[in-house]
């Protein structure tokens, strides 16, 4: 088996452009969104992500209009969300070239919304992002971008959305998230280890090594992350060299783009 | 060269009609079966439900205009669910007939692995290949999918193991399918469609 484990650049935006913020506060404009996506297919990313981080109804054909151009840079698979409530919702951005949509809130609220989009869209197209934050009794489930606890418990909710259609679990750490002192380890192990579907670690980065622990050590499928990539702290092609000296296996560019 | 895609509502068609205009081949879109007329070459995408694709072939005309583009050789290629299209019947959807021109049933992948089987894989190549000519051993193609074909004896000319082995190229004449995405898989999936391309020609 040499399914390879995925490096995922993820564009925060604020609709229109790349933002940076810690804790949605603070918000930087970065750059256009189709050229980061660009730039990373052309370096090796594995897929690009790109979220709508504000959400905001009005700016809604904004954002969908970023993806249509986002999906026309690639020629690698795109994940969008952020602010998917309903069906129509999710058919609107697939119409708009993502691959995948991700749901957060709207599936805590009502997790069938997972079923129907896997009924329509299969649920390899399907994933179900949960912001955790370590709690004394393990990790909960907190929703609307990080600002309210759900009251439900990160293991069981994974295992419930998977069972209900989604494909994939994307699992931000709350607690790393933007501190750069690398993965939630145990968390993202935990979550793995209890569910059949590929999870997609966030939240933490800063290091090649950092990538390393969470897929030897967390048992991740996939690593996000955003800034460190934007800022080409940690560019691609050389942290997938890394990873492949370490024995992780990982997709790299052959021939001519090898670098 | 007329190249044209089937419709059926559920596909992402515009990556594929991206990655076909990448490489200079303009594409149209059929929904119905008499849309497939005068077509000199024909993709059936697809991503989603087999039972949605079987409900779509049956009630569009589309699967006995595709079955007699089939018998007067017009290049085709199936991709993800359109290679699974090809066979008799899928477990997703047991009430559903498949197009049934390569004799099997697709099945769940095994669930000792996670599933779906989502992201890069390798293939293992058993017979040439027309479509993989020219790529290397090595290269790396996009898979998203939980159900595969094993059933499809010579025409697979290529595997990729994942649980267990399953098909990820068919070829059989003018005809070709894919379990991979190769409108999702860079350069390496881009050289599959310019083969296709080729061997369309």
């Amino acid at each position: 088996m040499s399914l390879a484990r995925r490096i995922i650049p993820c564009l925060d935006t604020d609709g229109e452009s790349v933002v940076k913020g810690v804790q949605f506060r603070g918000l930087r404009r970065q750059g256009d969104p189709a050229e980061f996506a660009a730039r990373y297919d052309r370096e090796g990313a594995d897929e690009i992500v790109v979220l709508d981080i504000a959400a905001s109804r009005d700016r809604r054909p904004t954002f969908l209009e970023t993806i249509r151009r986002v999906a026309n840079s690639l020629s690698i698979p795109l994940t969008a969300g952020g602010g998917i409530r309903t069906l129509d919702d999710a058919r609107a951005v697939v119409s708009a070239g993502a691959d995948k949509v991700t749901v957060n809130t709207a599936a805590v609220e009502r997790p069938e919304l997972l079923a129907e989009l896997a009924a329509e869209f299969g649920s390899q197209a399907v994933v179900l992002a949960i912001d955790a934050r370590r709690s004394e009794s393990g990790w909960q489930v907190w929703t609307r971008g990080a600002r309210e606890p759900a009251g439900l418990d990160v293991v069981a909710w994974a295992i419930e959305g998977a069972r209900q259609g989604a494909g994939e679990i994307l699992l931000t750490s709350i607690d790393r998230d933007g501190t750069r002192s690398g993965f939630d380890l145990e968390l993202t192990a935990a979550v793995s280890g209890a569910v059949g579907v590929p999870v997609i670690a966030s939240g933490g980065a800063e290091t090649p090594q950092h990538f390393r622990e969470v897929f030897e050590e967390g048992r991740a499928d996939a690593a996000l992350a955003a800034s460190i990539f934007h800022e080409n702290l940690v560019p691609i092609a050389g942290l997938k060299r890394f990873l492949a000296g370490c024995g992780v296996t990982v997709r790299q560019l052959s021939g001519a783009q090898r670098c | 060269m007329k190249l044209t895609l089937v419709d059926y509502g559920a596909g992402n068609l515009p990556s594929v009609e991206r990655a076909f205009e990448r490489l200079g081949a303009p594409t149209c879109r059929a929904t119905r079966g008499e849309d497939l007329a005068g077509a000199e070459a024909i993709v059936l995408p697809g991503v989603g439900h087999f039972g949605a694709l079987a409900r779509a072939l049956a009630c569009n005309d589309l699967g006995p205009v595709l079955r007699m583009a089939l018998e007067r050789g017009v290049p085709m290629l199936g991709i993800c669910l359109g290679l699974q299209a090809l066979f008799e019947s899928s477990e997703e959807a047991p009430a559903e007939a498949g197009l049934g021109w390569i004799p099997g049933v697709v099945r769940p992948l095994p669930a000792n692995v996670k599933l779906p089987h989502m992201g890069w894989n390798r293939l293992r190549r058993v017979h040439p290949s027309r479509l993989l000519a020219g790529i290397p051993e090595d290269a790396w193609f996009y898979f998203a999918h939980s159900y595969g074909a094993s059933e499809g004896g010579e025409t697979t000319v290529a595997v990729c193991d994942y649980g267990e082995s399953f098909a990820a190229v068919i070829e059989r004449d003018r005809l070709a399918a894919v379990q991979f995405h190769p409108e999702k898989s860079g350069e390496s999936g881009s050289a599959v469609l310019r083969n296709f391309l080729e061997l369309a020609r």
